[in-house]
């Protein structure tokens, strides 16, 4: 395996991954003086399950923030689709097809599930305030065409059951699929996972890597995931960059980066004799 | 015991997403459109326009305004009063410069013009939020007052400093002037209020207002899904200020007929819309409704029953008429937050059970 082809590779388990989606170049951040990220560089291929992990503090969701357009880096180039990218506004970056789920849950909470659902639909909706008010005609239509695609993503995780709950009543778990829902029911070539895992027991692990496999699977879409269990992140990935103080210290497939020296270093600690 | 949804299926995403879904509800839907419209403006007469209905339907399409920028798009105004005042004076000038204009057009510019107006007081609200945002749309009330008082222009050169509706007629009725009959008055602010309330219900339920509610629940995550703050916030101030702006022009020409622009639309009436809006229900068209009659109703009721009923002088009345309403107020507020609405909302969950909870 040549991770490094430009036209792609194939991963162990046999899926073909293509060129590069996303290349971040020569990132750096800085909030004042502290130097959030330097000077990291790392590619997203087509198709891929690419996990971003280090200790906490490593600047982790500082660079999931950059890709989703929250901040701006001092110096660095992000190009997506073979394309440099202008600074812009975090809608501009949804409307281009990047979307995204949080780490503390960002839902709308007085709203329905499936409202919240819909709301990730919002880029592909084309209907205007003139038509929105007369409703009949266009508005209708399209609201029932969207309305079919949220209920395949609703039936994909099974959530049928709480379509019409206020998001505030649901439990944690579901919570963060309903988001992932959201974030599916934008059709986005890039979604990316901002601890996907946190805070669940092992069941609804089981549950949420089978959803994030399944999406890869059938969409096809590309994932970028940070998070925190090793065991979920050496199984799902197909390549890993870690991180330590804002620097990138290992980048590779999982059993690669699992034996390099500096990444054992910075989660193990070193012996100094 | 009619009221549930068994048997009642849904084969459709449009049967789905219907305004009633439940049959009686939609059956008590068109009695109300048949009592307001086929039997209300034959029995209206003046007492029960100028004290309930009139001032009810107008205090409604305020409500809805304000209820769709603060209930829906989370964005909290007390401007209320000063922009019904420029939906009055832009429905005074137009009336007077433009005499052969009928009047459901000066009403709608009127709507227009303050639009425009409430989305220029909207612009600091991408910098600020809250009780900050409250503040600043405070200097528009004060703003839009003293303006209307100093400027002699928009008052026509008065000597009073007052405006007064001329009369107009529409299709041979007058609806503004002196000499209105008290249904010609009523139909014409329940036509609007009917079109309005169907449109905000169109808009709150689809895209445009899960783009509000979105940045009303969460202002980062909504932007992180493609919805443009900017474009979204203005809307609602367009959109509310547009019906606040009709209200204004109504309760100027069809009910009041001469205003005074610090007594008709002073700081008092922001607040009052604004407990309407709490005490209905935020995010509830059918809230606004209820908060406009309960504040509207509340004080013609305990009137009649205090003065009519007990006897008690009319000063009296009025101060302990003020003291229940403000208590009442309390009383909800803690009871109930989130208003008249939610109570509604409970009763019907209660209603599908009834009369066999089991």
């Amino acid at each position: 395996m040549n991770a490094m082809n430009p036209e792609g590779y194939v991963t162990a388990d046999g899926r073909k991954i293509g060129g590069v989606l996303m290349e971040m170049k020569n990132i750096t951040l800085r909030f004042g003086g502290v130097k959030a990220i330097t000077d990291i560089s790392f590619d997203i291929r087509e198709g891929e399950i690419r996990a971003i992990i280090g200790p906490n503090g490593a600047g982790k969701s500082s660079m999931l923030n950059v890709i989703s357009g929250f901040y701006v880096p001092q110096e660095g180039e992000v190009w997506f689709h073979g394309k440099k990218r202008a600074p812009m506004k975090p809608y501009q970056v949804a409307q281009q097809g990047i979307a995204r789920t949080f780490q503390n849950i960002a839902l709308f909470e007085g709203m329905s599930v499936l409202d919240n659902i819909m709301t990730g639909r919002l880029t592909l909706m084309k209907s205007g305030l003139m038509d929105q008010a007369m409703w009949w005609g266009r508005a209708q239509r399209e609201e029932t065409e969207h309305r079919e695609k949220v209920e395949k993503i609703i039936d994909f995780l099974e959530i049928q059951h709480i379509r019409k709950t206020p998001v505030g009543r649901l439990p944690y778990g579901l919570k963060k699929r309903v988001e992932l829902a959201r974030a599916l029911a934008a059709e986005p070539k890039l979604l990316l996972l901002d601890e996907p895992m946190a805070g669940m027991n092992v069941e609804e692990k089981e549950d949420m890597c089978r959803f994030i496999l399944d999406v890869n699977d059938e969409f096809g879409t590309t994932i970028t995931l940070i998070e925190h269990d090793m065991g979920v992140v050496m199984d799902l990935s197909d390549r890993v960059v870690v991180m330590d103080y804002g620097k990138k210290i290992g980048d590779g497939p999982p059993d690669e980066v699992r034996s390099n020296p500096d990444v054992i270093n910075a989660y193990l600690g070193v012996s100094h004799d | 015991m009619f009221y549930r949804e068994a048997g009642d299926f849904k084969t459709s995403y449009v049967d789905d997403s219907q305004t009633f879904p439940i049959r009686f509800d939609r059956m008590r839907y068109y009695a109300v459109l048949v009592l307001g419209f086929g039997i209300l403006p034959f029995v209206m007469n003046d007492y029960w326009a100028n004290a309930v209905f009139v001032p009810f339907l107008i205090y409604a399409i305020a409500a809805i305004g304000l209820n769709i920028l603060t209930g829906y798009c989370g964005q909290v105004s007390l401007g209320t009063g000063g922009f019904m005042a420029v939906g009055a004076y832009a429905c005074y000038k137009l009336m007077t410069a433009f005499p052969w204009m009928p009047m459901p057009v000066n009403v709608l510019l009127a709507g227009l013009v303050t639009a425009g107006v409430g989305v220029l007081f909207g612009l600091p609200s991408l910098r600020i939020k809250g009780f900050y945002l409250a503040v600043a749309t405070l200097a528009a009330q004060f703003f839009l007052v003293w303006l209307f008082n100093k400027v002699p222009w928009f008052y026509n050169y008065s000597a009073s400093g007052q405006i007064t509706a001329p009369e107009r007629t529409l299709l041979g009725v007058a609806v503004t002037g002196a000499s209105t009959p008290a249904w010609a008055k009523y139909l014409f602010c329940a036509v609007f209020l009917f079109a309005l309330a169907w449109l905000a219900r169109n808009l709150t339920r689809g895209t445009v207002g899960r783009k509000w509610m979105a940045i009303r629940d969460m202002d980062i995550a909504a932007e992180i899904i493609g919805v443009n703050p900017l474009t979204t916030k203005l809307s609602a101030f367009a959109v509310s200020s547009f019906y606040i702006g009709i209200a204004g022009a109504l309760f100027f020409a069809v009910y009041l007929g001469a205003a005074e622009v610090g007594e008709a639309f002073g700081i008092q009436k922001s607040f009052l819309i604004l407990f309407m809006v709490i005490i209905g229900g935020l995010g509830s068209i059918f809230g606004s409704f209820a908060g406009a009659a309960f504040l509207v109703l509340l004080p013609v009721l305990l009137k009649n029953l205090l003065v009519g009923g007990l006897g008690w002088p009319t000063d009296l009345a009025a101060h302990i008429e003020l003291m229940i309403v403000g208590a009442l107020i309390i009383v909800f507020l803690i009871l109930e937050p989130h208003g008249l609405a939610q109570l509604w909302r409970v009763a019907k969950e209660k209603l599908r059970l009834w009369p066999f909870p089991h």
